[in-house]
């Protein structure tokens, strides 16, 4: 029997031959198969200018005032979830990262570390995601990485971002400006990207509308920076969710917090999710909700402007900032007081 | 929403917490014998609602507290055979053995997998003929129905790497032995409700008689509590020792008899050491013979290494009700959920835990917002 044919030219080293609908190695290698991935898959997606210029940086114009940079990871499992995907996540994780110090976005960067056998199908829907999300906020993807590992070294993709946004003259958010009776103000449903995540990883078949709530909040941002020095501080609660960041503001300012929980915002899935599985959604991940702390006086006008935004629809104020030293109380439903959670080890791991 | 919110309004909160008030004419001193129910106490503040006179006190309703340190010793030796993968419910996994624990284990290379259903444990067996799966079976009799299915689906799909760890405990003999006790305080019980729902309540009728003391089953909601003091107190009050049922959404007398005829079918009562109690007769559960093959003590018996508790932890008078977790001098200091001492720090059941979630404040100070 005559040996297979050999495309021409005849490979001189161990190259796999032929298109493969899978990542290889050899697509992390830098060479022909890297190239074409990235011309064919990222490139074609995230084109833009200084992207497609292919230098090693991009080059960009002079900012126009101070940068903000940020930087992230994502390796959430699974990639593929209700309400998003790791791309459209990798985005807004991102930008809410700088939108939360008041900048406005404008660059990102894209490292994927991919597993070997990943199929393309997966990367492209991942990669289109993500361009979609980026032209909706107006971002563009300026510089990306291409590696592949082995099998099993990483869980089909991993990607890490970094955001680059420029800040208007003159704002500065910060702990540092939080004073005793300050409110706390959250934009809207706790718990449902974490329950959402874990539903699906873990193949609950729950019954509910569990949906992850990934979403770009700079245009959420935008009218509360009017506010001026009223407006103290923002955060997105993110991994550990609300409770971190309360504990975060009591350790880096000394003073305590209480909150009401009878007003939080939470949807009926998350209430019964959550009490089902005995976990508090005060202390689950959220990738499209604000906390923002506010002076009293602004309580309302705040509000106001959360509440115009799609975004925003069920802001609360949900609690006050108090001169206990280090102390975040929770006000429970009977009246009583006792301490919030701190979000202790991994809980929920590998939501982000 | 359903079965959550009704039992946490508010206004019938004041309701019961006023009947109470008005019912209790001295001290009393009751037990809650569920970690859940301990929990529920704590974090909605029910013992704030209460007149001054009546204390609750905290029973040793968390399995995981009280599964026996050779137990979890064992279970980690196992996680460190090549080989074997031990599966667990989350909670174990940071209950401290002598040495280490299993999320060290499992950090340190050791094969140990988070299940949230035993059946789960069949499966992965299943999935891995070449590994042998041990599923670490903790709980009290509201998991062993579960544990049992796991061993009859075991059985039927002839698993030759299947095997369980068996360190389930049985209520009713512990209640007897606290009831026994020369230091006994406790004058009434609240019967733990999810144990009821399995087992019925007929078990603690002998138990009522016997040491002439209410019990009444209990749910886990604030209302529940609050109904479930109430009842008790006014038995008290009156002088009365009866089985009463306040969780009847969920509890009949007879129990659920299905789970009874598995469990019945797969294992039998044995006395077990309890941690922090010493050896209770009929303390625990273990497999009949017919289902000796997937007794994972048989199939690696055990190397028989002394078990060493911490000096410091006072894990045992917090389980008799004998400590207040807040009041043991290692509480917040070398004992934290990070780096517990004992098991009642980092179980979601445990009365230090309860403690240390909600309490670490200063009393009773109500900031004004």
């Amino acid at each position: 029997m005559s040996p297979p044919p050999f495309p021409e030219p005849a490979p001189a080293c161990p190259l796999p031959w032929g298109d493969s609908d899978c990542v290889l190695l050899a697509h992390g290698e830098g060479a022909r198969q890297t190239r074409r991935l990235v011309r064919d898959l990222f490139f074609r997606a995230f084109g833009n200018q200084a992207l497609l210029r292919a230098g090693d940086s991009a080059v960009l114009p002079q900012p126009g005032g101070r940068l903000a940079l940020t930087t992230d990871s994502f390796v959430v499992s699974p990639l593929f979830f209700p309400g998003g995907d790791i791309g459209a996540l990798a985005v807004h994780g991102t930008v809410n990262d700088l939108a939360v110090v008041g900048a406005t976005p404008q660059y990102l960067t894209a490292g994927f570390i991919l597993e070997e056998g990943l199929p393309l199908a997966t990367l492209r829907a991942v990669v289109g995601s993500m361009a979609d999300a980026a032209a909706a906020v107006g971002v563009q993807i300026v510089a990306g990485d291409t590696k592949v590992v082995p099998r099993g070294a990483v869980d089909g993709l991993f990607i890490n971002t970094s955001g680059v946004g420029i800040l208007p003259d003159g704002l500065d958010l910060g702990v540092h400006h939080i004073q005793p009776g300050d409110r706390v103000l959250v934009s809207g449903t706790l718990g449902d990207h974490g329950l959402a995540v874990l539903a699906a990883r873990a193949e609950l078949e729950l019954h509910g509308d569990l949906r992850s709530d990934s979403a770009p909040l700079a245009d959420l941002i935008a009218p509360l920076l009017s506010l001026g020095p009223d407006l103290r501080f923002l955060r997105d609660p993110t991994r550990g969710g609300l409770a971190a960041v309360m504990h975060e503001i009591a350790a880096a300012t000394d003073l305590g917090i209480v909150i009401e929980e009878s007003v939080l915002p939470v949807s009926p899935a998350v209430r019964g999710a959550a009490a089902i599985l005995g976990l508090d959604p005060m202390l689950v991940a959220n990738e499209g909700k604000l906390v923002a702390v506010v002076a009293a006086s602004a309580v309302e006008p705040a509000l106001a402007m959360l509440r115009a935004h799609p975004l925003g629809r069920h802001a609360a104020a949900i609690g006050a900032v108090t001169e206990q030293a280090g102390e975040v109380l929770v006000r429970g439903a009977l009246g009583t007081l006792r301490v919030l959670d701190e979000p202790q080890g991994a809980p929920l791991p590998r939501i982000c | 929403m359903k079965f959550i919110d009704e039992y946490r309004d508010p206004e019938a909160a004041r309701r019961l917490s006023g009947a109470i008030q008005e019912t209790v004419t001295r001290p009393w001193t009751i037990m809650e014998v569920c970690g859940g129910q301990t929990h529920t106490l704590l974090k909605f503040g029910i013992d704030q609602l209460l007149p001054p006179g009546l204390r609750l006190v905290h029973g040793p309703g968390c399995p995981v507290c009280v599964t026996p340190l050779q137990q979890i010793d064992q279970a980690i030796a196992l996680a460190l055979r090549p080989g074997v993968i031990v599966c667990t419910f989350g909670d174990m996994l940071r209950v401290p053995g002598s040495t280490t624990d299993l999320q060290r284990v499992r950090a340190a290379g050791g094969q140990v997998r988070m299940v949230y259903s035993p059946l789960d444990a069949v499966r992965l067996a299943q999935a891995n003929p070449a590994a042998q799966v041990v599923f670490f079976a903790v709980g009290f009799e509201t998991t062993a129905p579960a544990t049992a299915l796991a061993v009859l689906q075991a059985k039927a799909r002839r698993l030759a790497n299947f095997a369980m760890l068996v360190a389930h405990v049985r209520v009713p003999p512990a209640m007897a032995l606290i009831l026994s006790a020369p230091t006994n305080r406790v004058q009434g019980f609240l019967a733990p409700g999810h144990v009821c729902t399995v087992m019925g309540y007929r078990e603690y009728r002998d138990l009522a008689a016997r040491f002439r003391v209410p019990i009444v089953v209990t749910g886990f909601e604030p209302l529940d509590l609050l109904e479930g003091v109430l009842l008790t107190v006014r038995q008290l009050e009156q002088g009365r020792h009866d089985v009463q049922n306040q969780y009847a959404r969920c509890v009949r007398a007879e129990g659920n008899q299905e789970a009874q005829r598995i469990v019945e079918q797969v294992y039998e009562p044995v006395d077990r050491t309890w941690r922090g109690f010493g050896v209770i007769p009929g303390g625990g559960l273990q497999l009949r013979r017919d289902f000796a093959e997937f007794d994972a003590a048989v199939r690696f018996p055990p190397t028989g290494d002394a078990a060493l508790e911490p000096a410091a932890c006072r894990a045992a008078e917090v389980m008799q009700g004998l400590l207040r977790p807040d009041e043991c001098q290692a509480f917040g200091k070398e004992c934290k959920p990070e780096h517990p001492l004992g098991a009642p720090m980092v179980s979601s059941e445990g009365a230090c835990a309860a403690y240390w979630h909600y309490r670490r404040y200063s009393p009773p100070r109500d900031p004004e917002p």
